[in-house]
């Protein structure tokens, strides 16, 4: 067995840290995810534009570099904000907070994407459908619409999960106690770079599989009823 | 903020550009070499050739980019063996341990590319290869292979602009990088935001760049590709 040098515990802790952080992450960008895809199939241009810039823009620019721009620029925005409101004092955001934004932001980008095909892939005849026995917009939103989005849009959600978890890594660069930022505390201690890393690696390969496993049942539960097409 | 001290930083955030596309280059083509007798291996039915690729694969889309640059950059440091050996001048540099570390990941990503294309060749080209005599290799080197190269292009394309991104770790090894660049001008000019979002400008224009190049190739190599026919009515 390879000799962790009492940092076990630590690293447990740093595995909750990364956990929580990934699925805070994903709440975050999930409702990101949903408004986006509104957003772009809406009526209105303005508000497809700023669907489509949001996810066209974030898409395109590398994960770390947002996670950057949300750490550093956080406490900017925010106080210019809070300034508009005439709050003047300083307003410090955690390194969590920022992480699980700038995780969200990019989540949702990729998410509103897969939303807006999944909404789309419904007929629209089973709208029509719930409309015509009486139910309100709000009604057919979510008992006829969401559940079969759910389902179309679970695939791609996953994979963007597993993108998800290995991303947190980078919120370890500004200063977040996951696994990333504990394991190299523990390298700096021990001097026992490979073996840390090593052992940082098969947790997130731990991780990472009991995600997909998950995953693989979640698809099974929502596709519960559908038949699947014979060869 | 000045438009001064946008010009000030635009040259650095160039150079930065250019660190960015020399490593996106060298480990887009090493990563692409490797794949291939990954893919090959990876196809294979017997389970001992297919262990390999399974695991190499299994290990480098499981783990983060940045976990395995760590590893390369300050994890095999930690053997005296290698610390020792010829490789270390190379193994000590920032700039072969990014190389390194993006090639081999994104080897494992382009090797499944493959294996799904090499997969779709459709199996009556193969018989007719064989039917008129060709041997197994000259079937992968003639029929199989430039039908898979083909078939996987738009994905490998996919995966270079992926790799452009992922290439920002580069900054976290100490490379200036356009990452990197714009992490030392930030920490100058205590202006985060505007900085950071400059620099996402030019990965923007990068982007753009490649996706061009990338259609240019895809109809380079189908030249009797029909054009869909447009009717102007």
């Amino acid at each position: 067995m390879i000799d962790l040098h009492g940092f076990g515990a630590q690293l447990l802790a740093g595995t909750m840290v990364t956990l929580q952080l990934a699925l805070a992450a994903l709440i975050v960008g999930l409702i990101l995810g949903l408004l986006g895809a509104t957003a772009k199939l809406s009526d209105l241009a303005p508000v497809r534009l700023l669907g489509n810039g949001y996810s066209t823009l974030v898409r395109g620019l590398p994960e770390f570099l947002v996670v950057l721009t949300f750490y550093f620029g956080a406490t900017d925005i925010l106080m210019a904000i809070a300034s508009q409101f005439g709050y003047d004092d300083y307003i410090e955001v955690s390194a969590f907070a920022a992480g699980t934004t700038a995780l969200g932001f990019i989540f949702g980008a990729y998410a509103s994407e897969l939303f807006r095909g999944a909404i789309i892939a419904i007929p629209p005849g089973q709208a029509e459908a719930a409309r015509a026995l009486g139910m309100n917009r709000r009604q057919t939103f979510t008992r006829i619409t969401l559940p079969q989005v759910w389902r179309i849009a679970l695939p791609g959600l996953g994979n963007l999960f597993m993108i998800l978890m290995k991303d947190t890594a980078l919120v370890s660069v500004v200063g977040l106690e996951e696994l990333m930022r504990v394991t190299a505390f523990a390298v700096g201690r021990s001097k026992e770079p490979f073996t840390f890393y090593l052992t940082a690696a098969v947790i997130y390969l731990v991780l990472t599989s009991i995600a997909s496993y998950g995953l693989r049942r979640l698809e099974k539960r929502a596709s519960l009823g559908v038949r699947e097409l014979s060869s | 903020m000045s438009f001064q001290t946008y010009l000030d930083m635009l040259p650095l955030l160039g150079q930065g550009a250019l660190l960015t596309i020399q490593l996106l280059l060298l480990s887009a083509v090493a990563g692409l070499i490797l794949a291939v007798p990954l893919a090959l291996a990876r196809v294979s039915r017997s389970w001992w050739i297919n262990l390999f690729p399974r695991t190499y694969i299994f290990f480098f889309r499981g783990t983060p980019l940045l976990v395995q640059l760590f590893l390369v950059y300050y994890g095999l440091g930690q053997f005296e063996a290698v610390r020792e050996s010829f490789a270390w001048p190379v193994l000590r540099d920032a700039y072969w341990c990014a190389v390194i570390t993006f090639s081999l990941h994104t080897a494992a990503y382009i090797s499944e590319i493959l294996r799904g294309a090499i997969q779709a060749v459709p199996v009556g080209e193969i018989e007719a290869a064989r039917a008129i005599g060709m041997r197994p290799r000259q079937v992968y080197a003639r029929i199989i292979l430039p039908r898979a190269f083909r078939m996987a292009l738009p994905a490998y394309g996919n995966e270079i602009i992926l790799m452009l991104k992922a290439s920002a770790l580069a900054s976290t090894i100490t490379l200036l990088d356009l990452t990197g660049m714009a992490k030392t001008i930030s920490a100058k000019n205590y202006m985060p935001v505007e900085t950071f979002i400059t620099a996402g400008a030019f990965y923007l224009v990068i982007t753009y760049v490649l996706t061009h190049v990338i259609r240019y190739l895809e109809k380079h190599l189908h030249p009797d590709r029909k054009e869909p026919v447009v009717i102007v009515g």
